[in-house]
């Protein structure tokens, strides 16, 4: 599943018509609060020490621990291979940069048309596709690339039914490889492009693009002169994202098969036994992401266009002309088709007998079988039992430690408060398989972050593992819920004679709640379709679902495969209307901030 | 009800900066006084509130709430009750929950806090509305909700961080004038934060007038209109021409002054104006307190009028003189005056008052 950026939260805020208080914010206000009240001045480190003790030990410390494994016997080969032409290591680093470029390209051009065409115009069809358009986006990542692999290469169902159409001897248009590659990307990345194209397209002012059209600007000079400017901190970070997610793809290429790739690499390297080879590849790939990951803060922290004015929205414009009406039509139809495509190609292999399904368009046989065989077979359904109780464990966590850092990193004033939130983001902007490099080089022995206990191989590597990738989701939602919290909230609990704690519970962690439960929600589905970084350190006891998924798909169990990621595709449903309800009430809290403010 | 006490209080934001957000405040409020902070943005008036509410503690400098020093302690353990300019109010509790909040951690068992509830939501003329949820209120109703809750805990003193700024004009007048009511009627010692001088004149027992951190000048309202202590607060309170004049004599109550059209005035000052002949005195005269007259009446100030502006009830004119630009308000002018005729200013000395730079 793709992790969908949260849109820059603060500007929800509704601007406090205050004349301002003095300098400080509500942070040094809180902290001043803690001089006396609850505890001492240190009451902040008191909290946060234990906050910053877990993020340096699952995050931080194992990442060196990489680096120390990738220069520990014969480094400077090692990092010496990226450098010099010819070798794998440089084609895979040279490969991976290409992919992402492309990609960042695709991406945006389609993205950015579809939130143009959907905020802009009005045609038949706009709103069932943009009820739909974030579907390709919402899969697990390993189910997206199968439902891919078996609708558009050389296999597939779509080149196989061209060559059945026109009575071709090959498979017509077949994807394979690197075009293969993109086209996952493109299908599950687009989103970063189309929400914020189109978060800015709605934020956007529309007398704005009216003075200019009133100040005789034609059309294509507002385009160039006036939307496109506004437009384009929106697209940088878009950019960024995708670029960041290209590289860390890792389902994608073992699907189609580019093994030339960083993450691809990593994996070779890993199971052929040559860590610190593993390590390297991941050292390299994890300082790439860190570098994105600063260049967005960086970039974010500028100003971005966003309108102050209220009320009007931009109008649609209606499509009147006959022809451009059916072709809308037929275009809305044609991308219904191809959004929906990979969930019902999931949906109908998963009732497809296992192994019957060969050089037909569309498997031959049906049955219910492997539904059956899931739920009956203990083995077959013990990585259902493994994927939930480990998703379960690390959400618990997520939750407990995501909250309170979100709450020290908004709200408390202390030294290092920045690095806290930089040391949330690194284990974010950090690809799966770099993370599960970083667990096994920092836990294939004993440690202080595992009481000395070595890890690998044990169950609690896998919930640790998604603790480490999952935790930024719940940090940044709370986080989120918590800027649109008005501080004087907490402020009159406590002067009506709250203690601290019961000011934080009774009002703050409560309006917090409906953000806080869609982040730990998020968090659970995403463990639950977790693959890039179970690969590397499943067992045959803890293999979650995806891991089963893999390894039925290799012994050609095709419709078994489907049927276990129709199961996550069908838990991913549940969990989007029960958050689309938290959303709805999130909404209503909004409404009353924007109120009383 | 209980007086409060601050002792040369300070606040500094910066860890060892140099600018105080407040410097070296001392104010008295009696007992069942309703006092008012008042003063421009970043003036040091909201600080000086939230320090009492506890919500900063002071750099330097001691809070008393009768004798008991109060200066470090939580703001949950001062009984105050605190209005807040965005109101505050818990959006996820009702309106009788809202105000019940306080009275549920004094743990007032369920009938007796009903009872006061209802009482509150009455008192604010809310009766009745009880089980709405907040963001189904105006925001002048959510204003005395948040009214209701800070009075039904019965604090010692009630605190306001300007609670009006949200309403629109018509409603804020009306407001007030209930604001004022509660608290005389609740007995409870006010403090009051405001930039609006109009508000702060009608409401307040005594004013506090606050600039650059520091208090400017403590005073009923009349005294401060009629005597502003500084051209600032003269400036501030109301309009108000400051003239530079050179000094020419004083005696204890009174500055004699040279005018710039020649001839001098005896204008009342303070008792401690310590000006003597030879050094330049600020003299505050209003508007209002300046006559139009023919240029050749005997001891007016000649000047030619720059701008004009009718409202009703005054007419406003800028008068270019001598030396300065003068304000004017005439009740009465005569008939075809226009930009560019030249006038007589008749200063009405008794008005005039002698301030600090």
């Amino acid at each position: 599943m793709t992790t969908i950026p949260a849109t820059p939260g603060p500007a929800t805020v509704a601007p406090v018509t205050k004349e301002p208080t003095p300098p400080p914010g509500p942070r040094r206000r809180l902290a001043d609060r803690f001089a006396g009240g609850t505890g001492s001045r240190w009451f902040p480190y008191v909290l946060v020490f234990p906050l910053a003790l877990v993020l340096f030990g699952y995050v931080v410390q194992p990442m060196f621990a990489t680096f120390a494994e990738s220069v520990g016997v014969d480094g400077v080969e090692n990092y010496g291979s990226f450098l010099t032409g010819g070798g794998v290591a440089r084609s895979s680093l040279v490969t991976s940069l290409i992919i992402s470029a492309a990609s960042v390209l695709l991406c945006g051009i389609v993205g950015v048309a579809m939130a143009f065409l959907l905020k802009r115009f009005s045609f038949p069809g706009r709103k069932l596709i943009e009820a739909i358009i974030l579907v390709p986006a919402a899969l697990p990542p390993l189910i997206g690339a199968i439902s891919f692999q078996l609708l558009y290469s050389e296999t597939g169902i779509l080149p196989r039914g061209l060559q059945q159409l026109f009575g071709a001897e090959n498979p017509v248009l077949p994807f394979s490889g690197i075009a293969g590659v993109l086209v996952v990307h493109t299908f599950t990345m687009y989103p970063y492009f189309y929400l914020s194209a189109s978060a800015a397209l709605g934020g956007m002012d529309p007398s704005v693009e009216e003075a200019a059209y009133n100040l005789g600007a034609g059309r294509v000079r507002v385009w160039r002169t006036v939307l496109l400017p506004m437009l384009t901190p929106a697209l940088v970070s878009a950019s960024l994202l995708v670029f960041m997610t290209s590289l860390a793809s890792y389902t994608a290429p073992l699907l189609f098969g580019v093994d030339q790739t960083m993450t691809m690499q990593i994996y070779i390297n890993r199971t052929n036994g040559d860590l610190p080879m593993a390590s390297t590849y991941a050292s390299v790939l994890g300082v790439v992401s860190v570098l994105f990951l600063l260049g967005m803060r960086w970039y974010e922290g500028r100003r971005s266009y966003r309108s102050q004015s209220k009320g009007v929205a931009a109008h649609r414009r209606e499509i009147t002309n006959p022809l451009g009406r059916w072709l809308a039509l037929a275009a809305s139809l044609l991308a219904t088709a191809v959004l929906l495509a990979p969930v019902a190609t999931i949906a109908l292999v998963a009732f497809s007998r296992d192994g019957s399904w060969t050089t037909e368009v569309i498997p031959a046989q049906y049955t219910m079988q492997n539904f059956v065989t899931i739920f009956a077979e203990p083995r077959a359904f013990q990585p259902i039992l493994n994927s939930l109780k480990m998703s379960l464990i690390a959400t618990v966590a997520c939750v407990v430690v995501g909250v309170l850092i979100a709450y020290a990193v908004r709200r408390l004033d202390f030294r290092g408060r920045g690095l806290l939130d930089v040391a949330v983001m690194l284990a974010w902007a950090l690809p799966g398989t770099v993370v599960a490099i970083n667990l096994i080089s920092a836990f294939s022995t004993g440690n202080a972050f595992s009481f000395g206990q070595v890890l690998i191989g044990t169950f609690w590597i896998m919930p640790l593992a998604y603790f480490v990738r999952f935790l930024p989701l719940v940090f940044r939602s709370s986080s989120a819920a918590l800027a649109q919290l008005d501080p004087s909230l907490e402020e009159a609990a406590r002067n009506l004679g709250a203690s601290w704690w019961r000011a934080f519970g009774t009002v703050t962690l409560r309006l917090m709640l409906p953000g806080v439960l869609a982040g730990a929600l998020l968090a659970f589905v995403h463990g639950v379709g977790e693959f890039v970084a179970s690969v590397l350190i499943y067992t045959s006891e803890t293999a979650p679902i995806s891991v089963e998924i893999n390894n039925r798909m290799y012994s050609f169990e095709v419709g078994t495969a489907a049927a276990y990621g129709m199961l996550q595709v069908v838990l991913i449903f549940v969990v989007m209307v029960v958050s689309g309800r938290l959303e709805g009430g999130r909404r209503s809290t909004r409404e009353a901030a924007r109120w009383t403010a | 009800m209980i007086d409060v006490t601050l002792e040369s209080v300070s606040k500094r934001f910066a860890r060892g900066g140099d600018t105080a957000a407040v410097a070296d405040v001392d104010i008295t409020i009696a007992a069942g006084e309703f006092f008012t902070l008042l003063g421009p943005s970043g003036c040091g008036k909201t600080t000086t509130l939230r320090m009492v509410a506890g919500f900063y503690f002071p750099t330097s400098g001691r809070i008393r709430f009768g004798t008991e020093d109060v200066t470090r302690r939580p703001p949950n353990k001062r009984d105050t009750g605190m209005v807040f300019q965005n109101y505050a109010l818990f959006p996820h509790l009702s309106v009788a929950q809202n105000v019940a909040y306080g009275l549920k951690i004094r743990k007032v068992g369920r009938a007796e806090s009903r009872r006061r509830v209802e009482e509150a939501l009455g008192q604010v003329h809310l009766a009745g509305y009880g089980d709405r949820r907040i963001d189904e209120l105006s925001g002048g109703q959510q204003q005395r909700v948040a009214l209701a809750r800070a009075l039904v805990i019965r604090p010692k003193t009630l605190l306001l961080d300007e609670p009006l700024s949200n309403l629109d004009a018509k409603l804020r007048e009306e407001t007030r004038t209930e604001i004022r009511r509660i608290q005389q009627e609740a007995g409870t010692t006010g403090i009051y934060v405001t930039h609006d001088q109009a508000e702060a004149m009608a409401m307040s027992d005594r004013i506090a007038v606050m600039q650059a951190g520091r208090v400017q000048q403590i005073g009923a309202p009349q005294e401060i209109y009629h005597r502003p202590a500084t051209s600032f607060v003269a400036r501030f309170i109301g309009r108000s021409n400051v003239l530079t004049l050179p000094v020419q004599g004083a005696t204890e109550r009174t500055v004699t002054v040279g005018l710039p059209g020649g001839g001098e005035i005896d204008v009342p000052a303070p008792a401690d104006h310590g000006l003597r002949q030879g050094e330049t005195a600020q003299v505050s005269v209003r508007p209002e307190h300046i006559g139009l007259t023919s240029t050749t009446e005997a001891g007016a100030l000649p000047g030619r009028i720059a701008e004009l502006e009718f409202t009703g009830m005054a007419t406003n004119l800028v008068v270019d003189t001598a030396g300065e630009r003068m304000q004017v308000a005439a009740v009465d002018v005569p008939a075809g005056i226009a930009v560019g005729d030249q006038v007589g200013l008749r200063l009405n000395r008794d008005r005039m008052w002698v301030v600090r730079p």
